[in-house]
């Protein structure tokens, strides 16, 4: 059993990939906080926690929700936006992967290769992956973690990633709209 | 094209009739392939590997794989079969000994790539003088490359791990290459009985649509990846970047365990694990030892036998624990060098105890005479 945890940063100047530390990805209808493996209902709640104590919480949507690869990605993106929009949260969308040289503009703008700039810049707290190849989710995770204080959730419609703090796997609407649902009913008790 | 039904891998792998069939190992890879839904394969002829793809090339005339055509050499085979799989597509590739040597850089650059690319090696020596004569050297050189290697013992191994190869390689969280390994001639050349499943039915399609990098389009955007070299720049945050890339590619091979558990049965493979004396062999080394630990039983002695399946990722945690109380664990090899006790030597308690031996190369025959004498050395200590 590994003593490793996957907790916001700023971890140091190299952390490694969470797999490699001992953290395995969660089966269906599980989710991982932190590295420990809970049922997905219970990631959720956090999820909504988070979302709902940040400061400045971000969604980046990624190519997997911007470009129409395959039927229900329009669907799933409005339903992403609907989150982010009744969380209070802003976007900024990861079109594409290639790297902007010799600057983005972090103000609007964030890539995998160096997600760091986009974070410090717009101080943001709480980030939301959604729709971003595998690959490059971890990537950007891992330099997320190491640099910033920035908790990491990723809703992913895969396996799930082990460097974000909070990941839920094979994540499709009824997820998305569950998030929804519990957010506005939260935000309708407070 | 000839009819096939599309199955589940865990049909074909476990509930499929199967047929046995006295074949080559090279004809082993030929049924692989064919019930592998292969969209293209990419060939190069080079001893012992020539007759492997040449029957491949045949099965593509039969109408089993889309597209086949012979490389300029290596290198541009390996270049030809990741711009093959960038574009999305299932495919299928063989080299050995210099080809392997020649072709180096396409292997970490698949990993890097995410490619689920499949690809047999079919071992032989790579010094000068030049031999085409079995040996394992190649496979040292490939072990940091972060792909997948899988050793086969004889052809039955082959045809399996061939076809599980694609399965495991193209899981969304793993999606990195898979390297099968036989010891030339000895499998490829020789007949042996392989159980294979029905000709008339195939693995599912690739999905390239959830792989964990986007399908690329060189030219059109979001992805023209390759002329924006992404993390090039003299910068803490490219090198940032490409340190935090590195480790995802570890990570990915790290997520195949449980799946090389699944279709394979594990990463390695035990018998007699109580014994005082192990011998931890890889590939046609493991026929030899079973040779020789039912000559050294014949004696009165009693030795374990460990055949190594995955070579990466490394069993270490299995390693170390089932070789936590042997006396001895003798490694024998078809190699120079000695890298399968090396790698072992790395993982064990006490490694004093790791015999690192015996080896033949070049060419040379491992005689089960020369492993039996040291599990005899090793059993009266």
């Amino acid at each position: 059993m590994t003593k490793y945890r996957v907790l916001a940063g700023p971890e140091g100047y190299l952390p490694p990939a969470a797999a490699c530390e001992g953290i395995r990805l969660p089966d269906v209808g599980w989710a991982l906080i932190e590295g420990r493996h809970v049922p997905e209902q219970e990631a959720l709640s956090a999820i909504v926690d988070k979302l709902l104590s940040a400061k400045r919480p971000f969604f980046f949507p990624g190519p997997n929700l911007l470009w129409e690869w395959k039927e229900g990605v329009a669907e799933k993106a409005s339903a992403l936006r609907k989150l982010a929009d009744t969380a209070g949260a802003r976007v900024i969308p990861m079109p594409d992967y290639r790297p902007k040289y010799p600057m983005i503009n972090p103000a609007i703008e964030i890539n995998p290769n160096h997600p760091n700039l986009t974070i410090w810049h717009n101080k943001i707290d709480v980030c939301v992956l959604a729709g971003v190849h595998c690959h490059y989710a971890n990537v950007a995770l891992k330099i997320i973690r190491g640099g910033t204080d920035c908790y990491t959730i990723a809703i992913c419609g895969e396996a799930g990633h082990e460097d974000a703090n909070i990941t839920l796997r094979n994540a499709g609407i009824p997820q998305i709209e569950a998030l929804t649902a519990m957010v506005a009913e939260r935000r309708r008790l407070c | 094209m000839p009819e096939q039904k599309v199955v589940a891998p865990e049909f074909m792998f476990t509930e499929a009739a199967r047929e046995e069939q006295f074949i080559t190992g090279s004809e082993a890879v030929r049924e692989a392939v064919r019930r592998a839904n292969v969209d293209m394969a990419v060939s190069y002829p080079i001893t012992p590997q020539s007759e492997s793809m040449h029957l491949v090339g045949d099965i593509w005339a039969e109408g089993y794989i889309k597209d086949y055509y012979r490389g300029e050499n290596e290198f541009a085979v390996m270049s030809a079969v990741a711009g093959a799989a960038m574009g999305g597509v299932r495919v299928f590739t063989a080299t050995g000994g210099p080809g392997t040597m020649r072709a180096l850089e396409m292997f970490p650059t698949w990993v890097g790539a995410r490619l689920p690319i499949v690809c047999a090696f079919f071992t032989r020596g790579i010094n000068s003088p030049l031999t085409i004569q079995p040996d394992t050297i190649e496979m040292a050189h490939l072990l940091d490359t972060g792909m997948i290697m899988l050793h086969a013992e004889d052809a039955q191994d082959l045809y399996d791990m061939i076809l599980k190869a694609f399965i495991i390689a193209e899981q969304t969280e793993v999606h990195i290459p898979v390297g099968v390994f036989a010891d030339g001639f000895f499998v490829t050349h020789t007949r042996d009985k392989v159980r294979v499943a029905p000709a008339d039915i195939k693995l599912p399609p690739y999905k390239p649509y959830s792989a964990p990098v986007p399908v690329m389009d060189m030219e059109n955007v979001p992805f023209r990846q390759m002329r924006d070299p992404f993390v090039m720049k003299s910068n803490y945050v490219s090198y940032a970047a490409h340190a935090s890339w590195q480790q995802e590619v570890l990570a990915a091979a790290e997520r195949a365990r449980p799946f090389i558990r699944q279709y394979l049965g594990g990463l390695i493979e035990v018998e007699n694990e109580q014994a005082d004396v192990l011998v931890l062999a890889g590939g046609t080394a493991v026929c030899q030892s079973r040779e020789a630990i039912a000559m050294a039983r014949e004696e009165g002695i009693e030795a374990g036998l460990i055949k190594i399946k995955s070579l990466r990722p490394f069993p270490g945690e299995e390693l170390r624990a089932l070789t936590a109380k042997a006396k001895a664990v003798i490694v024998p090899e078809f190699n120079r060098v000695g890298w399968l006790s090396r790698e072992l030597r790395n993982v064990v308690q006490n490694p004093d105890r790791v015999v690192a031996g015996p080896r033949v190369f070049g060419g040379m025959t491992m005689p089960p005479d020369l492993i039996l004498s040291e599990i005899r050395r090793y059993a009266r200590e």
